[in-house]
């Protein structure tokens, strides 16, 4: 099957000045924005009943890691604490670590620019920055970050004040956006059969852990497929 | 609603920590050789698991068979007629929804 492409390719390191390289970002980013802004109306009126829609769009602005919000309010909702819904939270960031280490030597700047620079990881925008040998645009991965951060805020905003105006974010199939977004950006990284082999181990050992350990884990054990082509048989 | 808050402040902190710890202990030099390697391969890997755990994950540590195959589905086809993510993601909560209101 020939590989499709749903996201634009960014450019070559070097190729342009830092300004049209977050540009190029936030531009390459906005679809991703679209779909953080579904996802921040639905996360607004799911947090609202249970955070209160101030803590929910505080939240948002502070935080800005959808996945982990969605976590740290299952916990709440269910009648959980606060610190297992940190934990819970925290679990599901884990995974910014290895993305993190990934992006780290394309990063020029002192520790404290570095630390800036990787507040602004985000699933989509670290997929899109990726160059597929090991090198990241890191101005790129700042513009597509900017596209998003305003829609999950924006997206927050609506749906904790609208709130049950909108509906059931369910009955809307509004849980249904994650999975395919992130199938989405998966498809774009499998042109090679070696990324196509750890695609598969990884989602193996995800839907394997899934009954057995606290969200989050089943993701960061993913990481493990890496490793595979690295085995006896090369 | 102190525990809202302490969850808020806990998750503003760790988040900032997480996303901050790769860029400031790897940062500005080679990674080592074997690093190098496999990063490379961690987006597939992480967007796979990603995809497995946000159609089937339900509450606490339960597996879930529900509409959101039949979302995924529509997505895989939108996405192998190579239209744009926005419609991808709208396809997949369309059908989800059509299937919830109907089932």
């Amino acid at each position: 099957m020939a590989p499709t492409a749903t996201a634009p390719t960014a450019p070559t390191v070097g190729e342009r000045s830092e300004g049209q390289r977050v540009l190029a970002g936030l531009r390459a980013g906005v679809p991703y924005g679209v779909a953080s802004l579904l996802l921040g109306v639905s996360f607004g009126v799911l947090a609202r009943p249970v955070l209160g829609p101030v803590a929910t769009i505080v939240m948002s602005v502070v935080v800005f890691a959808g996945s982990a919000q969605f976590a740290a309010l299952a916990v709440l909702s269910a009648g959980g604490g606060a610190a297992a819904a940190i934990v819970a939270g925290m679990l599901l960031n884990l995974r910014f670590v290895p993305m993190g280490i990934a992006i780290a030597p394309s990063l020029r700047a002192g520790p404290l620019g570095r630390a800036l620079r990787g507040q602004a990881l985000v699933d989509a925008s670290w997929a899109l920055a990726n160059r597929g040998d090991g090198r990241f645009d890191s101005e790129f991965l700042v513009g597509s970050t900017l596209a998003q951060y305003p829609a999950w805020v924006g997206g927050t905003v609506l749906g904790a004040l609208a709130g049950g105006d909108l509906g059931d974010p369910r009955s809307l199939g509004l849980d249904a956006i994650f999975p395919a977004f992130f199938l989405g950006l998966l498809v774009t990284e499998l042109r090679r059969p070696q990324a196509r082999l750890v695609a598969a181990l990884g989602a193996g050992i995800a839907l394997v852990l899934i009954p057995f350990t606290p969200a989050g884990v089943p993701i960061i054990a993913a990481a493990v497929a890496v490793f595979l082509p690295l085995g006896p048989r090369r | 609603m102190t525990a809202v808050w302490i969850t808020v402040a806990g998750l503003c902190v760790t988040t900032a920590c997480i996303k901050a710890f790769g860029p400031v202990v790897f940062g500005g030099r080679a990674l080592p050789t074997l690093l190098a390697r496999v990063i490379p391969l961690l987006a597939p890997a992480l967007l796979a698991a990603l995809v497995v755990t946000e159609t089937l994950g339900g509450v606490g540590r339960t597996l879930v068979i529900d509409a959101r195959i039949g979302g995924l589905l529509a997505a895989a086809v939108a996405i192998s007629r190579r239209w744009p993510l926005a419609v991808v993601v709208l396809c997949a909560a369309a059908t989800t929804a059509l299937l919830r209101a109907v089932g």
